[in-house]
């Protein structure tokens, strides 16, 4: 088992009261496979994948990686835990503006002291960026933005890719295609995939398939 | 429609109080500083205007001797006598209690109506009690707290007097100022009856003088007054760069706002009206508070300002501040032109901006390199532009331009400079986090470039006042040990008393050198001459900037004529020039000498020649050569022997002590106005850092996503600020270096008449280096545990899908 999250539940305080984001979820990831989680906006989608990253803690419940709770680890081995072994690619993109795609490509890699120079450049010449490794993240389109994040993603070699809505931002076609050139990565590091998505069609592309309700998985 | 537009647009500053907060008070900041100076040269004005005014200088129409002696009281009588009606007038300064004080005599009963000032027939004076021994000194409030407890006549209370004015009885005053018989000059009456014999007649050494609107001190001091407003606009300026980058971010993200108010139907002249309406209503509260808060910084500067001027002019400014409307009017006027200034290009923008233009909170700041070079351009520009002043301008407002152009010049390279040096910086690291920190503190350069651009100015003129002010001191130091070689100075009270000490001391000392002086007009300006004895003294110390070989000789023997520079400078006067003395003798210039913090021009000649030639020069001080060890036994001896006060013996060293706090008083001013406008400059670093900050959360989001912890991030956030402030600092020792040169060899030379040379400092870079970065750290140090104490929730937010 790669990933565990047993009965974890997260509220967050707004003007109008406690609200209930996520309530006594479970469930399990093995490495290589990949999930799909669907459910209508606010229904805690997103907050799940922040917490199977290490970027928030749970209030309840546990969140294991291999066999390691990660919800009882301090903001210094989070953030180690994040710079290993997890790639993260968001709806946004959230490339880092002042670098250029080819430092924005190897930055986590490099901060995660994984660095592989030929795996990086394989991967800058399947995601068709090796023209564009000198420009900024301004100067791409959409689609060129997100093949960068997927490869940044890859480029240390973690065991699991969390994706946000990975092709929200991007027409159909250039979706898909995105789409299609991360599930063959994927395959070939062997890491386990958690996206979330609204688009069923999408979804059903992904060897599993969970379903968010309010908090709950149904 | 007009108060809904004008509560949407006021409605940003509800959500954004830190930002409104910075905007006042960059705003209040800038206009304190201002006003403070503005208080100061207005009270100091004020006061030379009534010191003018004393006994009706400027309204009648005097005589006085062409020379500029004092004349003998039977040319008055013999004026009376002719029919003339005119008023006898004497003035001089005496000492009491350590306070020297200008003594005015009047004659109550002839002075015309225009010049009484005071009405001393009033009950609370009387015409008796003051004509009448004791007499009665007419002085101001303040000049009669300083008097508490000396021995003076009576005192009497009128605040018409300028402070430092003695007004009294015109025999009362020949007595005090020990010239019976001696008037300076008469007041003609302007009721002149038309039969009166012709002055060339009765008094033909007698000339008309016009009324003087504006003394003396007025325009000796004017340099003075000059430097101040020039300090008030550089920290205005200052000021002004948080203020045009809190007013342009503010616009830029009210956008939507205006988009959306426009797309309901506000016309955009009315939107822009409303904009302009809440900028006056921002710059008037700030302007108000500014102005209040200058009166504050100029009530404590003021003190050390009156004794500069009281030091280096014997300008009396009272200590004290009256209120003033001018400045009120002036502070909250520069205040909404300052802020609608700042706001212009914003303004200007929003009247261009298509109704459907996408908002954009990151634009303001994304300068591109492009522009960044445009604005080096226009930088070199006036960097070149400050150079030909230099080259082919003159006077003190030329000066004091040059120093504007090279000051804005640098400031306008400053972002493309730090620019290039971070792209090196960023090529030269290794590390990705290293990289990723010089890259993201090129990004940031935008936002951060008017705080630095700020923080370049007023670290520039930290460093080149502060070189002109040590380089200065080094200089006066050196001077001083030239200038006063011997070991006592001793003043006697009378011409009497004068000869019995000076034959007293021949027996005890080495040496007794006469300094004896006189004063006259010579290039239109007053000069004091001093005669000097043939003595190794002065040929061996005397502080020379040129002569002829033979200068000393030729002064010994009646021949030459010594110079200070400022008279040199002022007559462009060269060694072989004939300078004109006394009853048409005229001698050639053999040497110019060095003769610091005396704003008058000086000659000096042997002390035969100035006896001959100024019968009536003052013939009491004295300087004395003896062995160091053996001088406090002399001065002690001395004193005993003849009863002479304290100050009328002093040493050599207590004669420096004196100089040196004078010339520390007089650069108080400058130190503090200094620190103020390093102070508006952190606060610039910090407005803009606390602005961004908001943002920056977007930036950093990502990185802190991939693995870097908060508290590294704030750390690096820290160390970004750390970093630019010490760039900055590099660049600005070569301006700080030029502003430092342009002061001692242009604006001193326009202002006071003297040239110094420059010497260099680095410890003190070393120390403002230190003091930049402090500031910096300070200024990004909240920002940054604001960062440490971010909940991930807040940093997730930024990759949420429903935002």
């Amino acid at each position: 088992m790669l990933l565990e999250l047993a009965d974890v539940s997260k509220s967050y305080p707004t003007g109008e009261g406690i609200l209930h984001v996520l309530r006594g979820v479970s469930l399990a990831l093995d490495a290589g496979e990949s999930l799909a989680l669907t459910g209508e906006s606010g229904s805690g989608k997103s907050t799940l994948l922040h917490l199977a990253g290490g970027l928030d803690r749970p209030d309840q419940g546990a969140i294991r990686f291999g066999g390691q709770d990660i919800a009882r680890l301090g903001d210094r081995e989070l953030a180690s835990f994040r710079r290993v072994s997890v790639g993260l690619v968001f709806q946004q993109f959230n490339l880092i503006p002042s670098l250029d795609v080819g430092h924005n490509l190897a930055f986590q890699a490099r901060l995660g002291g994984r660095h592989d120079a030929d795996w990086t450049d394989r991967l800058a010449e399947r995601l068709g960026l090796v023209k564009l490794l000198e420009r900024y993240p301004e100067q791409l389109s959409g689609g060129q933005q997100q093949r960068v994040a997927i490869g940044r993603a890859l480029a240390g070699r973690p065991q699991l890719i969390l994706a946000d809505e990975p092709t929200g931002n991007l027409d159909e076609a250039t979706g898909d295609a995105v789409l299609d050139l991360m599930l063959a990565l994927l395959a070939e590091t062997g890491a386990a995939l958690l996206m979330v998505t609204h688009s069923t069609r999408l979804a059903a592309r992904l060897g599993r398939r969970l379903h968010l309700t309010a908090g709950r998985l149904t | 429609m007009l108060a809904q537009g004008f509560l949407a647009l006021l409605s940003h500053w509800r959500r954004h109080r830190l930002q409104l907060a910075m905007l006042l008070l960059g705003l209040a900041l800038a206009t304190a500083l201002w006003s403070a100076v503005q208080a100061i040269n207005g009270e100091a004005r004020a006061s030379y205007a009534r010191a003018a005014a004393v006994v009706g200088q400027d309204r009648l129409e005097q005589l006085v001797r062409a020379d500029g002696m004092r004349l003998p009281q039977s040319d008055y009588i013999a004026l009376r006598k002719a029919g003339w009606l005119v008023s006898p007038v004497i003035e001089g300064e005496k000492r009491f209690d350590g306070e020297r004080l200008r003594i005015l005599g009047i004659d109550p009963v002839t002075l015309p109506r225009e010049a009484a000032q005071v009405d001393v027939g009033a009950e609370d004076i009387g015409l008796s009690r003051f004509i009448t021994p004791p007499g009665l000194f007419i002085v101001s409030r303040e000049t009669a707290d300083r008097l508490a407890g000396a021995a003076t006549p009576p005192l009497s209370i009128s605040e018409a007097l300028p402070s430092g004015t003695v007004l009294t009885d015109i025999g009362i005053a020949q007595d005090l100022l020990d010239a019976p018989g001696q008037l300076s000059r008469l007041l003609i009456d302007p009721r002149q009856p038309t039969a009166a014999k012709p002055l060339a007649e009765v008094a033909p050494h007698l000339v008309r003088r016009a009324p003087v609107a504006e003394s003396d001190l007025s325009r000796l001091t004017d340099s003075f007054h000059l430097n101040l407003t020039a300090f008030g606009l550089l920290a205005f300026a200052v000021g002004l760069f948080i203020v045009h980058s809190a007013i342009g971010l503010a616009f830029e993200q009210r956008r939507p706002v205006i988009r959306t108010l426009r797309a309901v139907g506000l016309p955009l002249r009315t939107l822009i009206g409303l904009m302009v309406a809440e900028l006056l209503v921002l710059s008037t509260v700030a302007g108000l508070i500014g102005v209040a808060l200058g009166y504050g910084v100029a009530a404590l500067l003021l003190p050390d300002v009156a004794a500069s001027l009281r030091g280096l002019y014997g300008a009396e400014v009272p200590g004290t501040l009256s209120i003033r409307p001018s400045v009120w009017g002036l502070g909250l006027a520069i205040a909404v032109a300052g802020t609608l200034a700042s706001a212009a290009s914003r303004l200007w923008r929003i009247a261009a901006m298509p109704l459907l233009a996408p908002a954009r909170p990151r634009a303001w700041s994304l300068a591109s390199e492009r522009s960044l070079r445009l604005q080096a351009a226009a930088g070199l520009a006036l960097l070149a532009a400050a150079w030909l002043i230099v080259g082919f301008g003159a006077g003190l407002v030329a000066g004091f331009t040059a120093l504007g152009a090279m000051l804005l010049g640098a400031a306008l390279i400053l972002p493309l400079l730090l620019s290039v040096l971070l792209k090196l910086a960023a090529a030269l690291s290794k590390g990705v986090v290293a990289q990723w920190f010089w890259a993201d503190t090129r990004q940031q350069l935008p936002g951060l470039s008017l705080a630095l651009m700020a923080l370049l100015l007023a670290l520039a003129a930290n460093a080149g006042v502060g070189t002109m002010v040590q380089s200065f001191r080094q200089t006066f130091v050196g001077w001083l040990d030239q200038r006063l070689p011997s070991e006592l100075y001793v003043t006697t009270r009378s011409a009497a008393e004068s000869l019995q000490v000076r034959e007293w001391l021949r027996q005890r000392s080495d040496a007794v050198l006469p300094i004896w002086n006189a004063e006259l007009r010579m290039f239109g300006q007053p000069v004091q001459v001093f005669g000097i004895a043939d003595h190794a003294t002065y040929r061996d110390h005397w502080p020379m900037l040129e002569a002829e070989p033979d200068a000393w000789d030729r002064i010994a023997r009646g021949e030459g004529v010594l110079a200070n520079e400022q008279l040199m400078r002022r007559a462009a006067l060269r060694l072989g020039d004939t300078i004109p003395l006394e009853a048409g003798v005229s001698l050639p210039l053999v040497g110019v000498f060095s003769d610091y913090g005396n704003p008058k021009g000086q000659v000096i000649i042997g002390v035969d020649m100035l006896v001959k030639l100024f019968p009536d020069a003052s013939r009491l001080r004295y300087a004395v050569r003896i062995a160091p060890d053996r001088a406090p036994q002399l001065a002690a001896d001395l004193r005993r022997a003849f009863d002479l006060p304290l100050e009328n013996v002093v040493n050599q060293a207590t004669v420096k002590d004196f100089s040196l706090k004078i010339f520390e008083r007089t650069f108080a001013v400058t130190a503090a106005l200094n620190v103020l406008t390093l102070g508006v400059a952190g606060l610039a670093i910090f407005a803009s850092l606390l602005t961004l900050s908001g943002m920056r959360l977007s930036q950093l989001a990502p990185a802190w996503a991939m693995g870097l912890a908060l508290r590294r991030l704030a750390l690096l956030e820290v160390l970004r600020s750390a970093a630019l402030a010490s760039f900055t600092m590099l660049a600005a020792v070569p301006v700080g270096l030029g502003l430092a040169w342009m002061l001692l060899a242009v604006i001193n030379v326009e202002a006071f008449g003297w040239r110094l040379p420059m010497h260099l400092f680095p410890l003190d870079w070393l120390r403002l280096f230190l003091l930049a970065v402090a500031s910096a750290v300070l200024a990004a140090l909240l920002p940054a545990l604001w960062l440490t104490r971010r909940r991930p929730a807040d940093l997730v937010k930024v990759f949420a899908n429903e935002r």
